[in-house]
């Protein structure tokens, strides 16, 4: 396409200017005396950390490595993991369904979503954790049933009530979920923007064509809006993914015991060695961020919007 | 060919019957979005087989009405009957009934449009987006909707291209494209948007063969288009539209060679 560009368009250098075959410039290149004193002054700042690190005995380095690798804390890993990868999922669904209530044109789900992302993104992740580690406070039992049976069973004259099925609070909702619900509900939040800003980015004409072709409209999103909104929604995702891998550490005030932040902090609270327990999570963390960094960096060269000037192309025609 | 039906109010029983046997009927078509009055009252008839070109300044309404045809867009006023349906309604004993989204789904998937800017599905290959709606909507196997695309894009003259995305086809290879895939649903009707009005001006001849062909083969086409020269060749009838009424419409060459309007003269020498 470039070449098309640049055969018809753009201006060829004229070589009929004199001067085009002139000696090369040898000037001498503007000096920045300045620049080099602050990175003097960064370089000493840095070898000072550096020694610190070194020679600090609260690092307490050996101590370190010998527990961040300790059997609880590698469960603890896996489970930092399996939290974002199920918590991301449940929270790209929920924000697939919240972005199509928003769109959907009815006024209750429009408001009912709508007030769900206000919640959601209103109130932090530590106080939704700590709040849904405590919600047995609010309902002991957990119960399925014909809903308001307390009102209309007596009201019709009947005894009893309408709940088929009752289980203890505590036994469903253990930390692990209770935490879980707390990150994926308000992932759910966030990934509705993305995927509705994704839906809105797809060109009118594109659900036009396939609603003239006879789909419905939920063919029409399936096949031919939510795949376009994809390139849109891909980047932003992977964000959220790295920002949840750290969230999770948030687990730790549910309580869920078993995570890798409490299991790093508890070590350090029975040995009396918090701060090598704190660097080592830093580590972890740093290190499995690192990893998704690299995941999100090839998605993103796959899903870039502006990759070989694919809309530019479709707009013009894109002769070849 | 396109009459003034006049004030037929249709009192027939079932109130749900055109009062012709033409394909396309529409009596009074009205069309407002908030209180600008886009239609203003369209009567005209589209016979099986009749090719129409539909001509107008910009803004005169008549991509509207076009669209009003496969109830892409609703009418405040009048109706319009498709192959003696009355699309988007249901209408009984006097009242209107909203047609469900599946029922209009059904209507449209009669009915092929191909629109000015394309509207290929840039995420499928030409195939793709010639097999989506015959796989997706009358829920053909994939190995014979495919061997019918490939026919269809040998019929717009690109089998070479089956495999290419979109953004790889010129502005005329995708709208030979979308001609195909307007096809590929076997409507009974045609809907042309300016199909050739984004087109660089060399390209515009092939998508112009490709619709010769079509007519040629017994199409009923309704074309919104500029392209006066293919008005006059290919079009049974002209409607000249201005400011959302039809004031003029009759054989192609009466029309243009003899405008009776003085609108419709002052329109035509602009463009011709």
């Amino acid at each position: 396409m470039s070449s098309t560009t640049e055969k018809t368009g753009g201006p060829e250098p004229d070589s009929s200017v004199p001067g085009r075959s002139a000696p090369s410039v040898t000037a001498v290149p503007v000096r920045y005396p300045e620049r080099w004193l602050a990175a003097g002054v960064v370089l000493v700042l840095a070898a000072m950390f550096v020694h610190m690190l070194f020679t600090n005995d609260a690092f307490n380095w050996p101590f370190m490595v010998d527990h961040m690798f300790s059997d609880p804390v590698v469960r603890g890993v896996w489970v930092t993991i399996s939290a974002t990868v199920l918590s991301m999922l449940i929270g790209i669904l929920l924000g697939i369904v919240l972005a199509v209530m928003r769109l959907s044109g009815n006024p209750v789900l429009i408001a009912v979503s709508w007030l769900y992302t206000w919640f959601f993104r209103g109130v932090p992740r530590l106080v939704l954790a700590v709040l849904f580690g405590n919600l047995a406070i609010l309902y002991t039992t957990i119960e399925l049933g014909l809903p308001f049976d307390n009102y209309w069973m007596p009201w019709l004259g009947l005894e009893g009530d309408a709940r088929f099925f009752e289980i203890d609070t505590r036994t469903v909702l253990s930390g692990y979920v209770a935490g879980l619900m707390a990150l994926s509900l308000s992932e759910g939040a966030y990934m509705a923007e993305i995927i509705r800003a994704g839906l809105q980015s797809v060109d009118k004409g594109q659900s036009e064509a396939a609603q003239a072709l006879g789909m419905s409209r939920g063919k029409v999103l399936r096949r031919i809006t939510l795949p376009q909104a994809m390139r849109v929604v891909i980047p932003p995702t992977g964000n959220e993914t790295i920002a949840m891998l750290k969230d999770t550490a948030l687990l730790a005030y549910v309580p869920v015991t078993i995570e890798l932040f409490y299991q790093l902090q508890a070590v350090g609270a029975r040995t009396y060695q918090i701060f090598p327990m704190l660097v080592a999570a830093c580590l972890w963390y740093l290190a499995i961020t690192s990893v998704l960094m690299v995941g999100q960096y090839f998605i993103e060269r796959r899903f870039n919007p502006g990759r070989d000037g694919g809309l530019r192309n479709r707009i013009v025609g894109g002769a070849h | 060919m396109s009459e003034q039906s006049g004030d037929t109010a249709v009192e027939s029983p079932e109130g749900a019957v055109p009062p012709t046997d033409a394909l396309v009927v529409a009596e009074d078509v009205r069309k407002s979005f908030g209180r600008l009055e886009v239609l203003k009252g369209i009567d005209l008839q589209v016979r099986r087989g009749e090719v129409m070109c539909v001509i107008g300044p910009s803004g005169s309404g008549k991509s509207t009405f076009l669209r009003c045809v496969n109830h892409l867009e609703k009418l405040t006023g009048g109706r319009l009957w498709v192959n003696g349906e009355l699309m988007g309604y249901r209408e009984r004993r006097g009242r209107l009934y909203e047609l469900r989204e599946k029922e209009i789904a059904a209507q449209r998937s009669d009915i092929g449009m191909v629109f000015q800017r394309f509207n290929l599905f840039p995420h499928l290959t030409a195939l793709g987006n010639v097999m989506e709606a015959p796989v997706q909507v009358k829920r053909q196997s994939k190995a014979v909707a495919a061997a019918k695309a490939m026919e269809l894009l040998e019929r717009v003259g690109l089998p070479d291209k089956a495999g290419a995305y979109p953004e790889q086809l010129s502005g005329g290879q995708q709208q030979r494209v979308a001609i195909a895939r307007a096809l590929a649903m076997e409507p009974s009707l045609m809907l042309f948007d300016e199909p050739t009005s984004a087109l660089d001006p060399e390209l515009v001849g092939e998508v112009l063969d490709v619709m010769r062909d079509l007519a040629a083969g017994g199409m009923t086409m309704m074309v919104v288009t500029h392209e006066m020269g293919f008005a006059r060749e290919v079009g049974d009838s002209l409607v000249f539209m201005d400011d959302g009424v039809v004031v003029e419409s009759g054989a192609p060459d009466e029309v243009l060679s003899n405008p009776r309007h003085e609108r419709t003269r002052a329109f035509l020498s602009k463009v011709l």
